[in-house]
C-alpha cells in the first residue's frame, strides 16, 4: 500500500468521523451524546495512561490526580465572574483568583501545563529509582491532590465543589481533541522518542547502555502523560458543568487501568476501542446497581456496587485468559485491514471451490 | 601507541566480596584485547565498572584521557563506549530495524517537539537515521530480517544483531561480553572473521570477554587474565599460552577428578 492510498484512506476515515459527529449532534438525545462525549474523554485518558504504563513501561496510578488538576483549572478560571459569589457562599473566593476569567481553551492548556509541572515534581525524585515505587508515589499524589482540593476552600470551594461551569453540549470539542490526541500519540510513538520509550519498557539496562538517559526519557513520558490527563480532566469538567473532589477518588484511575489492560498495553487502537467498550459498558450495566425484582421477589444481589463487582470480574477474566488484552501491542493499520479482507476473500473462494468438489 | 581505555587500581567490593581487586589495564587504540579467566573471576564486573553500571569502590577509569569513573551509563555510551551482554539483551518485542534505530537515538539532534510532531527537519534526520541503519544491517547481513521481531531470530543472528546495535551508537570502543557463548565451532569461526571485519570496517577498538580460546588466541593483540578478581597475567597470546599461572588457573592442566 503506497503513501498516497494511505493518505486518502486516512482522509476518508476522518470524513466519516466528521459526518458521524454531525449526524450524532443532530439525531441523538443528550444522554447518548453525553456517553459519546465521555467515550472521547476516556480515550484521551486511556491514551495518556497507555503512554506512561504501556509504552514506557512505568507503573503510574496518578491519572485521577492529574485529571483533577485539569478539571479544577478549567472550573476555576472559566466560571463566570458574576456567578462566583453565589458558588463560594460559605467562604468567598480568593480575592486574586476571583477577578481572573480565562476562556476555555487557554484554561484547558493551562491545566495541562500545571499538571505537567506537578508530574515533574513527583517524577524528579521517584523516577530515579528502578521498580514500582512510582505506583505508590503517584497513588499517594492523587489522594493528596484530592484532599488538598477538599480543604483549599477559598480556591476550590472545598467539598461543595464548583458549579455553573460553562458546559459543552455538542460533540465537537471532545471528539476533535480526542482526534488530536490520537494523532499526536501516533506521531510520538513513531518518532525516535517513541522508540526510546519502548526501549525502556523492553529492557532498561540495555536502553541505558545504548545511551538513552532513563531519567530524562521517563520524565518526558510522564509529563506528556500528565498533560494529556489534565486536558481530559478539563473536558470532563466542562462536560459535567460541575466539579467536586469526590469525582476524583483514586478508584477513577482504575477505570483507565481497565481500559488499557483490556485494550492492550502499548496499543493505541486497542485503547480507543476499549475506551468505548468500558465507557459504554459502565453505562449499560447501570441496571445492576438498581433494585430488581422478578415475579414480585426482590433479588438481593442487585444493589449499588454490583456494577463495579461485574467490572472487576471482567478485569480478572481479561488478566487470566487474555493477558495481552484485545490488541496486545498490535495496531489496526490500513495494511492489516487490507490483509484481513484479502484473507477473507481467498478463504471464500477456496470454500466455494471446496463445495464444488464435494458435489 | 595511545591508549583508549585505562583502568588504574580498580577495586569493586560488594559487601565482603571483592569482585575485582586492584585491576589495572590499558587498551590501545585499534587493538583487540581479550579479558579471560574462569567463571566468577570478575570479568563481567569489570565491564560493568567500565560502562558505569557500577561505580568502583576505588580506582579510576579513563576513556581517551577523560576520567569516566563516576559517569552514568548513558553518558558513557554517548562518549563512545558500546557494549553487548553476556546473556543477550535485545529489545525483544521490537523489530530488528527498531533495535538498531534505538541505538541511534543518542545522536539525535532535533528536539523533542520537532521529533514528536514530525517537523520537516526531524523527518529529514529520521530518514538519514534509517539510511544509516539500513547500511549497517546490510554490512552485518541482517537486511533480509530487518522487519522481523528480534526475539524471532535464531540465536546466532541475535548475537550479530546485538553487535550491530552496539555499532549503531558509533562507538570508538566496543566491549563484547562472551560474543561466542553457546556457538558451535563453525559459528565461532564465522564470528572470529566478523569481529576482525567490523574492527577494520568501523575503525574501532575492541575489548572482549571470551572463553573460546581458539577465537581469543587468533584475534587478540593483547590478553589479560583474571582469577578471583585478581590480574594474574598480561601479555601476547604466545606469552599467555606459556604462562604457568594461567595454565594452572584457567587454560587447564589435565583434569582428573
Amino acid at each position: 500500500m503506497n503513501k498516497r492510498t494511505k493518505l486518502l484512506l486516512n482522509i476518508a476515515a476522518l470524513v466519516v468521523v466528521i459526518l458521524f459527529i454531525i449526524i450524532a449532534n443532530e439525531l441523538f438525545d443528550s444522554y447518548i451524546k453525553r456517553i459519546l462525549n465521555l467515550c472521547a474523554i476516556y480515550t484521551i485518558l486511556g491514551l495518556s495512561m497507555n503512554l506512561v504504563n504501556g509504552f514506557t513501561g512505568l507503573f503510574s496510578l496518578g491519572q485521577a490526580g492529574f485529571m483533577a488538576i485539569g478539571a479544577y483549572t478549567v472550573a476555576i478560571f472559566t466560571v463566570p465572574i458574576e456567578a462566583r459569589s453565589l458558588i463560594f457562599y460559605l467562604k468567598p473566593m480568593n480575592a486574586f483568583l476571583s477577578g481572573i476569567h480565562i476562556p476555555f481553551v487557554p484554561a484547558l492548556l493551562l491545566g495541562g501545563v500545571i499538571a505537567a509541572l506537578f508530574a515533574w515534581l513527583i517524577g524528579a525524585p521517584v523516577l530515579r529509582l528502578r521498580g514500582d515505587y512510582l505506583a505508590i508515589a503517584t497513588l499517594g499524589f492523587s489522594e493528596i491532590i484530592r484532599i488538598v482540593f477538599t480543604n483549599a476552600q477559598t480556591i476550590t470551594n472545598g467539598a461543595l465543589g464548583i458549579k455553573n461551569i460553562p458546559t459543552i453540549s455538542n460533540l465537537w470539542w471532545t471528539w476533535s481533541i480526542a482526534l488530536l490526541t490520537i494523532f499526536f500519540m501516533i506521531l510520538l510513538i513513531h518518532s525516535s522518542y517513541g522508540r526510546a520509550f519502548k526501549a525502556i519498557r523492553e529492557d532498561e539496562i540495555a536502553a541505558e547502555a545504548m545511551g538513552i538517559g532513563l531519567f530524562k526519557h521517563k520524565v518526558i513520558s510522564f509529563m506528556i502523560g500528565a498533560f494529556m490527563a489534565a486536558i481530559g480532566g478539563g473536558l470532563f469538567a466542562a462536560l459535567l458543568g460541575t466539579v467536586d473532589p469526590k469525582q476524583f477518588y483514586f478508584t477513577l484511575t482504575y477505570n483507565f487501568l481497565l481500559i488499557i489492560v483490556l485494550g492492550g498495553m502499548g496499543s493505541i487502537s486497542g485503547t480507543i476501542i476499549s475506551a468505548f467498550i468500558v465507557t459504554g459498558g459502565l453505562e449499560w450495566l447501570r441496571f445492576l446497581d438498581e433494585p430488581m425484582s422478578i415475579g414480585g421477589i426482590n433479588i438481593a444481589l442487585f444493589r449499588p456496587g454490583l456494577r463495579m463487582v461485574v467490572f472487576s470480574i471482567l478485569l480478572m477474566i481479561v488478566v487470566l485468559f487474555y493477558r495481552n488484552g484485545l490488541m496486545g501491542q498490535r495496531e489496526i493499520t490500513w495494511e492489516a485491514i487490507g490483509e484481513f479482507f484479502k484473507k477473507l476473500r481467498t478463504r471464500k473462494t477456496r470454500n466455494a471451490k471446496g463445495g464444488a468438489k464435494v458435489e | 601507541m595511545s591508549n583508549v581505555l585505562k583502568l588504574d587500581d580498580v577495586v569493586m567490593r560488594f559487601g565482603g566480596v571483592v569482585a575485582v581487586n586492584n585491576l589495572s589495564l590499558e587498551v590501545n587504540k585499534g587493538s583487540i584485547v581479550a579479558l579471560i579467566g574462569p567463571n566468577g573471576a570478575g570479568k563481567t564486573t569489570a565491564f560493568n565498572v567500565i560502562t558505569g553500571v557500577y561505580m568502583p569502590t576505588s580506582g579510576k577509569v579513563s576513556f581517551e584521557g577523560k576520567d569516566i569513573t563516576k559517569e552514568q551509563p548513558h553518558k558513557i555510551a554517548k562518549l563512545g563506549i558500546a557494549r553487548t551482554f553476556q546473556n543477550i539483551r535485545l529489545f525483544k518485542k521490537l523489530t530488528v530495524m527498531d533495535n538498531v534505530l534505538i541505538a541511534k537515538h543518542l545522536h539525535l539532534k532535533s528536539g523533542l517537539f520537532g521529533t514528536a510532531l514530525h517537523m520537516p527537519w526531524a523527518v529529514k534526520e529520521e530518514k538519514k537515521m534509517r539510511e544509516e541503519a539500513e547500511a549497517l544491517l546490510e554490512k552485518v547481513g541482517l537486511t533480509a530480517v530487518k522487519n522481523e521481531m528480534a526475539s524471532s531470530l535464531p540465536y546466532g543472528q541475535q548475537r550479530h544483531l546485538e553487535i550491530a546495535r552496539a555499532l549503531a551508537t558509533s562507538p570508538q570502543l566496543l566491549l563484547l561480553d562472551e560474543p561466542a557463548a553457546g556457538m558451535n565451532p563453525q559459528e565461532t569461526m564465522e564470528l572470529t572473521h566478523f569481529i576482525k571485519e567490523i574492527k577494520d570496517e568501523f575503525n574501532i577498538t575492541i575489548l572482549m570477554i571470551e572463553h573460546h580460546m581458539d577465537l581469543v588466541m587468533e584475534i587478540s593483540d593483547d590478553i589479560y587474565v583474571l582469577d578471583f578478581g585478581q590480574l594474574i597475567a598480561h601479555g601476547t597470546p604466545e606469552q599467555i599460552q606459556r604462562n604457568e599461572k594461567v595454565i594452572q588457573a584457567y587454560l587447564g592442566v589435565e583434569e582428573d577428578a
